[in-house]
């Protein structure tokens, strides 16, 4: 699984990566992450609130932090 | 449904609406005591004269404090309860396909009401652009925005009444939907950064405000309201410090004989100093509100406080991904025009 955090490097992200890598490790899942934190790639995937959480290409969230059950949750369904 | 399933959710239901209901009881009450409870601490308790300089200065700086940080609580859990059920990604697509005039009329009004922070203008400029909507309504929206914000008026309100408040947040509208068709007519496309056209919106949008049950709603709101109250409290201390300051301290007619309604540079200077003054509505409006008991005419104060929210140098510095010098130049003067003209027809009509 390719995970993409979005964000310019603010707090809200930070926080969305850790709360992203707890629901990761929790899961068990495999997973690699990458930041993006230009604004014209941001924007290519048409985030217009940050954070921006991608899985496989895949906008899942974007505007808010979610807590790591929330992510857990939005993860679960896409193990395949 | 099976009834043991019926009688949970109805429990939840009750202990939801209770709890709410018992808060805003709680909240009224201690709205209705902050008064008479410094007034009395402070007077009968600490034996201050509250007439004398250090009395009055010291009592507003109590008193403001907490009316302030109860408004605030109050107006932005039930803003974004309220705004939870819009979205950038839904106001994007209100504004699709809309012409020029009625369009920045509408992005205007969406501004206001859409849950948005300055932090997103970027990306949200970028959406808005890239996917085709005028480069003059998305300035509407993204003037409106940080102008007329729930922290503004919810302390208008509470400081000054509803007239002020209904006067600020009409101007503040005006003013974006002016200035943004301005942009617009100017044709200053050229003047944004190349990339934001190039922009491939590739992703499908999110609309993160669909799918959200009522107790999500209700913990967004305390979230936001916590989460904004740890954002501005340097501000807002640093704000009422200075209006106590002037409150007890400044002599009678100090402001009023250099900045009152006869010196027809006040407004002007008021709007010069605040653009690249960055604070936000909670910092500015304690002070606005010394400064009107000190004899400062309202358009005079409503000014300064626009162009200190609307306008900043962090602001200016983060539109620079997107926006190259001129069109910035452009952004900043036409605001500031509208900002100005503001200030003196408020303080003619007053």
């Amino acid at each position: 699984m390719k995970i993409k955090i979005l964000g310019p490097g603010c707090a809200n992200c930070a926080n969305l990566e850790k709360a992203t890598k707890q629901a990761v490790t929790e899961l068990g899942i495999d997973a690699t992450f990458e930041k993006v934190t230009d604004y014209a790639d941001i924007a290519s995937y048409d985030i217009m609130r940050t954070p921006g959480l991608v899985v496989d290409e895949q906008v899942i969230l974007s505007g808010r932090v979610p807590t790591a059950r929330q992510v857990k949750d939005l993860l679960a369904p896409l193990v395949g | 449904m099976s009834a043991a399933l019926q009688t949970s959710a109805r429990r939840a239901s009750v202990r939801r609406w209770g709890g709410l209901a018992l808060a805003a009881v709680a909240w009224w009450g201690l709205y209705l005591a902050n008064q008479p409870f410094w007034d009395w601490l402070l007077g009968s308790v600490a034996g201050l004269d509250l007439t004398s300089r250090l009395g009055s200065g010291v009592h507003f700086f109590f008193y403001d404090s907490v009316k302030i940080v109860l408004l605030l609580t109050g107006i932005i859990f039930v803003v974004t309860v309220l705004r939870s059920f819009m979205s950038v990604e839904r106001t994007r697509a209100l504004l699709g396909g809309k012409r020029e005039g009625i369009g920045n009329v509408l992005a205007a009004g969406l501004g206001v009401v859409t849950p948005f922070c300055s932090c997103s203008a970027v990306p949200a400029f970028i959406g808005f652009v890239a996917s085709g909507i005028p480069l003059g309504v998305t300035m509407s929206f993204l003037i409106a925005s940080p102008l007329v914000n729930e922290v503004a008026i919810a302390l208008l309100l509470g400081l000054f009444g509803i007239g002020p408040t209904l006067m600020y947040v009409g101007a503040g509208l005006v003013i974006a939907v002016v200035a943004g068709f301005v942009i617009g007519k100017l044709k200053l496309e050229r003047h944004v950064e190349p990339f934001v056209f190039e922009t491939k919106l590739r992703g499908k949008a999110v609309d993160s405000s669909t799918d959200l049950t009522w107790d999500d709603r209700i913990q967004m709101g305390l979230e936001e309201a916590i989460s904004i109250l740890r954002r501005i409290w340097p501000f807002l201390l640093v704000g009422i410090g200075l209006g106590a300051a002037i409150h007890g301290w400044a002599p009678e007619d100090f402001f009023a004989t250099y900045a009152g309604a006869d010196n027809p540079f006040a407004v002007l200077i008021a709007v010069l100093v605040g653009i690249p003054l960055y604070s936000n509505a909670a910092g500015i409006l304690p002070l606005v509100d010394a400064l009107y008991a000190k004899g400062l005419p309202m358009g005079t104060l409503l000014a300064f406080m626009m162009a200190t929210v609307a306008l900043s140098l962090p602001e200016v510095i983060l539109l620079r991904r997107v926006l190259k010098p001129r069109l910035i130049a452009v952004f900043v003067s036409v605001t500031a025009l509208g900002i100005i003209a503001v200030g003196y027809l408020f303080n003619a009509v007053l």
